[in-house]
């Protein structure tokens, strides 16, 4: 059994969702993270990341704020899982309801373990 | 009452709270001769109170026995020997033994405290709660454990001694503290209750006492202001929302009745209402422990609507996020099934993969059985199989009997 991170990409994170949008947003993240857990598969929930104030520092300390002129993707959250296998991981993270955005993607990491020498 | 039905109700709780005032009193080391002096206060009952009839005062003439035998002890040599007491310890004898009321709950939340500590396993700290601080007796426990009265003895006596051996104090831990050892405290009387609840054990009554127990003892915690906290009353909660099902879960032949066959009309509608007011009262605060959302499914349990499985199937969401458990997993299925329609809901089953349980394949025949009829029927058979209990094994009969009539 391997650890993954499945990382959560929007294409446009200025996007303002409406109140009634956003609560069938949460319903849906619950919906997928519940089915994960129910695997006895879910490690942690991981944090959601706020777009509020979120900014950007480049080289040589030049500092960009949002709303990500520059940037493609930006970052939303994460979480982490425990797969037999990369395909394991890759299934869940089809689930996630993020990928109903046009554009948005999930990028599915495995851990790295050092192993002792 | 006569004597026949008032002394095992009166030894419940008084031996509980002799035992607390007096443990307290002389220390976890003289635990064995304070279990003996209690027991003896309850043997002079026994022989006394037949012939010449119940005191006026029954609790007042126990304590006053009790006192009488602590004075015994520790004025003869013999006995002081033969318990190791250190007379120096007790300086004026300390045969004022202190039964008030307000002494007797604040021992009893100390001895709480003293048992339900991590030191102990798990098994033996439930066995030590029913023995010292719910009066229960070793042939009561050994079946409420399906075990024999020999294997409780022995692992109640290693407790003790492990108890001992650690010089356990018998004290409210610091306020400090208090938070963090409650939550060993609050499973211990989640399990005790539960042993009760789900107990495989056919003695109908000695499992209620065991239920009823656990609430007493989370009332005792609930009583004292450091210890009333959120996470105790959301306990106090899901205990009171399930222990309402009790007279319609049982039939008149003592026979299992399902949740959904039950008769609504038995369930103890003040049970509800006090479960409705401690899970208001565990609303405050940020933390939503794993007995908040026990205690918001339960009282979902004591509502009969469809329009609930959306806020039900969020709540086990919430629990498995906390803290897998296969019966979590299960009833979440069940709940998606209820939101998103059978078919769904098989895809989420197939994922869950709970292939050791029977109720693991009542429910995929429960999801098929809609669909296909004939995969309902070979789960069933898998989950009969699979079963170990004799009252369930005949609900699964029947359903198949049922389900090849209809094929």
């Amino acid at each position: 059994m391997e650890e993954y991170v499945l990382i959560m990409r929007h294409e446009n994170g200025a996007a303002v969702a409406s109140p009634e949008q956003m609560q069938i947003w949460m319903q849906q993240t619950m919906d997928w993270l519940g089915g994960i857990a129910a695997q006895g598969k879910l490690l942690n929930t991981g944090n959601g990341l706020s777009f509020d104030d979120a900014c950007v520092v480049g080289h040589g300390g030049v500092v960009t704020n949002g709303p990500f002129g520059e940037i493609k993707e930006t970052i939303g959250g994460y979480v982490m899982v425990k797969a037999d296998s990369v395909d394991e991981a890759v299934e869940f993270a089809k689930g996630c309801p993020v990928l109903q955005g046009p554009g948005n993607t999930m990028e599915v990491r495995k851990v790295a373990k050092h192993e002792p020498k | 009452m006569n004597t026949e039905s008032l002394l095992p109700h009166l030894f419940r709780t008084e031996y509980s709270r002799i035992t607390a005032v007096l443990s307290k009193h002389f220390g976890i080391e003289s635990l064995e001769m304070v279990e003996d002096i209690t027991s003896d206060t309850f043997l002079a009952a026994l022989e006394t109170w037949p012939h010449k009839g119940i005191p006026e005062n029954p609790k007042a003439w126990l304590y006053a026995v009790a006192k009488n035998k602590v004075k015994n002890v520790l004025e003869k040599n013999k006995t002081r020997e033969k318990y190791a007491i250190n007379i120096l310890n007790f300086p004026e004898l300390s045969t004022e033994i202190d039964l008030s009321e307000e002494n007797i709950e604040d021992s009893q939340i100390r001895m709480i405290f003293a048992i339900c500590n991590p030191v102990l396993p798990v098994e033996a700290q439930i066995g030590l709660a029913l023995r010292i601080l719910c009066g229960f007796g070793i042939e009561e426990i050994a079946t409420a454990f399906l075990s024999n009265k020999e294997t409780i003895s022995k692992r109640l006596y290693r407790a003790k001694e492990k108890l001992k051996k650690e010089k356990i104090k018998i004290e409210l831990p610091p306020e400090s503290q208090i938070i963090g050892r409650l939550d060993n405290v609050l499973i211990t009387l989640y399990l005790l209750f539960n042993e009760g609840y789900y107990s495989e054990s056919q003695e109908n009554t000695l499992n209620e006492d065991l239920c009823h127990e656990a609430m007493t003892l989370t009332l005792c915690l609930l009583k004292n202001p450091s210890t009333n906290l959120p996470e105790v009353n959301a306990l106090f909660a899901l205990m009171c929302f399930h222990a309402s099902r009790f007279k319609a879960r049982i039939s008149q032949n003592g026979e299992f009745i399902l949740y959904e066959d039950q008769d609504i009309s038995l369930w103890n509608q003040d049970l509800i209402n006090k479960g409705m007011y401690h899970l208001h009262k565990s609303s405050v605060g940020q933390k939503a422990s794993k007995y908040h959302l026990e205690a918001s499914l339960a009282y979902w349990m004591t509502v009969k609507s469809d329009e609930k499985w959306n806020t039900v199937l969020q709540l086990y969401n919430q629990l498995l996020i906390l803290e897998y458990s296969p019966i979590a997993a299960l009833n979440r299925t069940f709940a998606f099934s209820k939101v998103y329609g059978n078919e769904k809901a098989i895809e989420e089953a197939q994922k869950i993969k709970l292939e050791n349980s029977p109720y693991y394949f009542s429910l995929l025949a429960e999801l098929y059985l809609p669909l296909q009829p004939k995969i309902a029927l070979e789960s069933l058979e898998i989950s009969l199989k699979l079963c170990k209990s004799n009252t369930e094994k005949a609900l699964i009969s029947q359903k198949i009997n049922k389900l090849k009539g209809q094929l």
